[in-house]
């Protein structure tokens, strides 16, 4: 099966991108997964360039095309202003609306400190319930702290887990069927 | 096939000079473009139909039938007709009295639109946009083709016992496009009915335009109407052109970065990578041109966007003496390489009236 990996991380090396190298770590050991990991730092510029012309670069569309094609989405972005990044949110706007459509998602998010934790139920669950995803129970927030601290290995477990029981159900996009002219009018007719 | 140039009609300031010509200006510039489109050569001039400023054609028949009065051989088309806003009644009457004004050299192409206030402006919803191309078009086509119609539909008053006037010229509908970047309905509805798809692909990367010329030509075959390969494909482009192609970049460069659309965006040199946008020398023009083959197959119409972006009348005049002089000619004697017999042009009056008439005889 497809894991892929969406990282909003800006720096390199980042905490984004450990907490999400580690989950993918993890549903990995859960069931055997082919890993792919898309940094949005790299996309900034076409996802930035497809607000204003309206198409994907090359490097972008062959990340929108692992998207559609995944069969499990772990999706981490670190907390700015009390809420996603704005570089986070960007990727999924110029994602198409039905892409994530019945696809199992993880979502995790990092930040300086845990008072931001509830950002994964107030920001990123119904953004990824919008897109009908299905978001798994257990989201995984990791503060500076935790990396010294214990819990966080067993809440990564736990969602792992229940991402890697979902995944083999997902939805994958793909090519949209073309409904008969005939049955379009008629349907305007009834 | 044919050549040709349309036109969005935006009024928009010469980034180079700051200078905003005034709507009167811009309305008689697209008439000097359309008549030099003529002189040079070209076969087609298509004007848009917008709404809303910056944009200046709102009533399109009023506008080519200046110029047909103005033409001999012009065809004159429209890129697009809106065909959910519009009532097709009045579709049906302006085109067919233009044809008979412009002694059949009409034909036009349908479009959606996409500017969400124009709807409600005109007593509709966006969010019926293709259900509206469907059923206006269905009655549409019907008011063309029957002298008397009595219809019943969900956006429109119902007709009872109506009939279109003029009747179309000869009794020959004018030839119809269909106009879509992104539906698939829309390539879908072209092929049913056997009509023209056009795909303005000027802002798309070529597998884009690919896919949804394929789908149009498999379900024009499926529709019974020819072959794939026989399916009617019209194509946009949008060039600029200096006997020296960095004097080409050079003075394109500040009409590019300020763009509507897609100015401060994208860089030209990867704009230019990636759509058929070409900014150099007509050789280069002619080259990339040709390439469009390669993922729409043999088509029957290109349209070039030669007048947008703030560029001043004498230089989009400059523009088109060398689409006529240097471009077109080399690529109607390079497309007519290798083309198969039975791939037909593009529809005309005189072409769909002898086709009438054959059928008449058999």
């Amino acid at each position: 099966m497809k894991l892929v990996v969406v990282s909003a991380g800006l720096s390199v090396p980042s905490s984004t991108r450990l907490l999400a190298d580690r989950l993918a770590a993890a549903v990995d050991r859960h069931t055997p997964v082919d890993v792919q990991v898309i940094e949005l730092r790299e996309l900034a510029v076409e996802i930035a360039h497809t607000f204003t012309n309206g198409f994907a670069g090359k490097a972008l569309a062959a990340a929108q095309d692992a998207v559609a094609g995944a069969d499990g989405l772990i999706v981490v972005t670190p907390v700015f202003s009390a809420s996603y990044s704005g570089l986070f949110k960007s990727f999924f706007d110029v994602l198409d609306k039905d892409a994530l459509a019945g696809k199992p998602v993880l979502i995790a998010a990092t930040g300086g400190t845990a008072r931001h934790s509830l950002v994964l139920e107030h920001a990123l669950r119904p953004l990824f319930a919008y897109l009908r995803a299905v978001v798994v129970p257990t989201g995984v927030y990791a503060a500076s702290e935790d990396w010294g601290a214990e819990g966080l290995p067993a809440r990564i477990e736990r969602a792992t887990g229940e991402l890697a029981a979902l995944m083999p159900l997902a939805v994958r996009a793909g090519e949209p069927d073309v409904v008969p002219f005939a049955e379009q009018l008629a349907a305007l007719q009834r | 096939m044919q050549f040709g140039i349309f036109t969005v009609g935006d009024v928009t300031p010469d980034p180079t000079t700051g200078r905003t010509p005034t709507e009167r200006e811009r309305i008689k510039a697209m008439v000097a473009i359309a008549q030099k489109a003529e002189e040079v050569g070209l076969d087609v001039f298509a004007t848009g139909e917008h709404h809303n400023p910056p944009f200046v054609p709102s009533s399109p028949t009023t506008m080519l039938g200046y110029i047909a009065a103005r033409t001999e051989r012009l065809i004159l088309s429209t890129s697009t007709t809106l065909i959910t806003t519009n009532d097709p009644v009045k579709i049906a009457e302006d085109f067919a009295m233009l044809q008979h004004l412009a002694d059949g050299r009409v034909d036009l192409m349908m479009g959606r639109g996409n500017t969400g206030p124009v709807y409600p402006w005109f007593g509709q919803d966006i969010r019926q946009g293709i259900n509206l191309a469907v059923e206006n078009y269905a009655l549409l086509h019907r008011l063309w083709r029957e002298d008397v119609v009595d219809w019943e539909g969900k956006f429109r008053s119902p007709l009872q016992g109506f009939t279109s006037t003029p009747r179309p010229l000869d009794d020959v509908p004018p030839f119809v496009w269909h106009g879509s970047i992104r539906s698939p309905e829309i390539a879908e509805q072209a092929a049913y009915y056997g009509d023209g798809f056009f795909h303005n692909n000027i802002f798309w990367p070529a597998d884009h335009t690919k896919r949804m010329v394929e789908l149009y030509r498999n379900r024009y075959a499926h529709y019974g109407h020819g072959t794939p390969e026989q399916a009617i494909v019209g194509l946009g482009g949008q060039v600029f052109m200096r006997k020296n192609s960095q004097d080409a970049v050079r003075e394109f460069r500040p009409y590019f970065d300020n763009a509507p659309v897609y100015g401060h965006g994208p860089s030209l040199e990867d704009f230019t990578e990636q759509t058929p946008l070409t900014v150099g020398s007509p050789q280069q023009v002619i080259e990339k041109t040709l390439g469009f083959r390669e993922y729409a197959g043999d088509y029957q119409r290109q349209l070039f966007l030669m007048d947008h972006a703030g560029l001043p009348l004498k230089t989009v005049l400059e523009q088109l003496d060398l689409l006529g002089e240097e471009v077109v000619p080399v690529l109607r004697e390079e497309f007519a390489k290798g083309r198969p017999a039975n791939v037909p042009d593009a529809p005309t009056h005189q072409s769909l009236l002898t086709a009438t008439r054959k059928e008449a005889v058999a």
